[in-house]
């Protein structure tokens, strides 16, 4: 079957961000995301698990998004200018997909 | 005295307390007991609304007086005076940067609603009447701390630095999940009145105190991870502010519903808001707008410290002296 050739974004930012970070993911024109909930992890400021949290502000979210590889750097730049201060990881992988004209 | 004690014992014995406590044991002991989120943003949702309408329905059944007004403006300037009151206390008791201090001090003039609703608890549990805007008081003193600490930090920054508050993030404040329910369902419960409440009292007046408990088991649960994980990061100094702020705040709310000459139960909620510190709405607010403070520092000693201490000792001492300085 036929591939294209595509970016896989993956921003892991915390909760109170995510409307920020979509909003500039929408202003760079990315035609689609998925948010997914970030159940625990551990990293630079600890270890913490989603179940211990008392509100949003704790927790953490996953934002994923699929472009075009031309794209990439308008997305980067609106998403950076977001996740710049905050606690976070932004992850760019090489992707195939099916239907090219969705991305 | 012997008062006080009297009703520390009956507080600390209350099934509400025992549920807390167990919580936090729980936790310290690394049980793996612990509530979905779903049904943890559940309970907090029915008591939000349970608080509201019966503070609505109360003022339906007094009436709406100048008091009210003034209450809610003595609150707003108690929430925003506060910030300023604990940040000269951090910078004098503890080695905070400027930033951490700021943030901490934000969480101290804003409120707990989860000790509010606590107190009108313990409240109705000895026979006090408080009044019923005392709901709209609370949602009032949600906000206004925010901004103090915002102002503190961009005084200190020097040049301007206007970029940590932006609509979005008053929008965001102002228009939060807490207020929106308590005061929806406080004016619902205003309009309806007591007719409203007669339709409703078997879901939000029965059931009131033993999702009370569930829901503080939770809070158990939560602060006592807190203070396990994060324990470490508070030294001498800010575990003694932790205490310490509380008792100042309640003085300024005692001074506050003194003047203005509310009920024994209206005075005592002042004092309990005022001593109270914010682990859902401000934290949040902080993490947007001063996302270098230190989280584990604000939410180990307003959640870990300062919610227990008003939790078990704070609330009884706060009825007492507003029962003998009032004659209630």
């Amino acid at each position: 079957m036929q591939t294209h050739k595509a970016k896989r974004v993956e921003i892991t930012i915390e909760a109170v961000m995510q409307s920020r970070l979509t909003e500039a993911l929408k202003k760079a024109e990315v035609s689609g995301y998925t948010v997914l909930p970030v159940l625990g992890g551990s990293g630079r400021s600890g270890e913490w698990s989603r179940s211990g949290q008392v509100s949003r502000a704790q927790g953490m979210v996953q934002v994923v998004c699929i472009i075009r590889p031309e794209r990439l750097d308008d997305l980067l730049e609106s998403a950076f200018e977001v996740v710049e201060r905050y606690i976070g990881m932004v992850c760019v992988t090489d992707c195939d997909v099916l239907r090219a004209e969705r991305f | 005295m012997d008062q006080i004690l009297s009703l520390a014992t009956t507080n600390l014995l209350s099934p509400i307390i025992l549920c807390f406590v167990l919580g936090v044991l729980a936790a310290l002991a690394r049980s793996d007991l612990s509530f979905p989120e779903a049904v943890a943003k559940g309970m907090s949702i029915y008591l939000l609304f349970a608080i509201g309408f019966k503070g609505g329905v109360s003022v339906a059944d007094h009436g709406i007086d100048l008091t009210l007004g003034l209450s809610l403006l003595a609150g707003i300037v108690l929430s925003a005076l506060l910030p300023f009151i604990a940040f000269f206390l951090l910078q004098t008791m503890t080695g905070l940067s400027r930033l951490d201090a700021a943030a901490v001090a934000a969480h101290y003039g804003s409120i707990s609603i989860v000790t509010f609703v606590a107190a009108t608890s313990v409240l109705e549990g000895s026979g006090i009447a408080a009044e019923g805007y005392m709901v709209a008081v609370a949602a009032a003193m949600e906000a206004p701390a925010i901004l103090s600490a915002l102002w503190l930090i961009s005084r200190g920054a020097g040049d301007g630095d206007d970029r940590r508050m932006d609509s979005t993030l008053m929008r965001e404040i102002m228009l939060n999940g807490s207020i929106v329910l308590l005061v929806g369902a406080f004016m619902i419960g205003g309009i309806t009145g007591a007719e409203g409440l007669a339709k409703i009292d078997s879901f939000i007046v029965s059931p009131f105190q033993g999702v009370l408990c569930l829901f503080l088991l939770d809070m158990g649960l939560v602060a006592g991870r807190g203070l396990r994980e994060e324990g470490a990061v508070l030294r001498p100094g800010p575990l003694a502010f932790g205490v310490l702020m509380p008792l100042v705040g309640s003085a300024f709310g005692l001074g506050a519903g003194l003047l203005l000459g509310l009920s024994t139960g209206g005075v005592a909620l002042f004092m309990v808001l005022s001593a109270s510190a914010s682990y859902i709405a401000v934290p949040a607010a902080m993490r947007v707008a001063l996302p270098e403070a230190n989280p584990s520092i604000y939410l180990t000693l307003s959640l870990g410290v300062t919610f227990p201490f008003n939790l078990t000792l704070g609330i009884p001492l706060y009825v007492a002296i507003a029962s003998a300085l009032t004659g209630g």
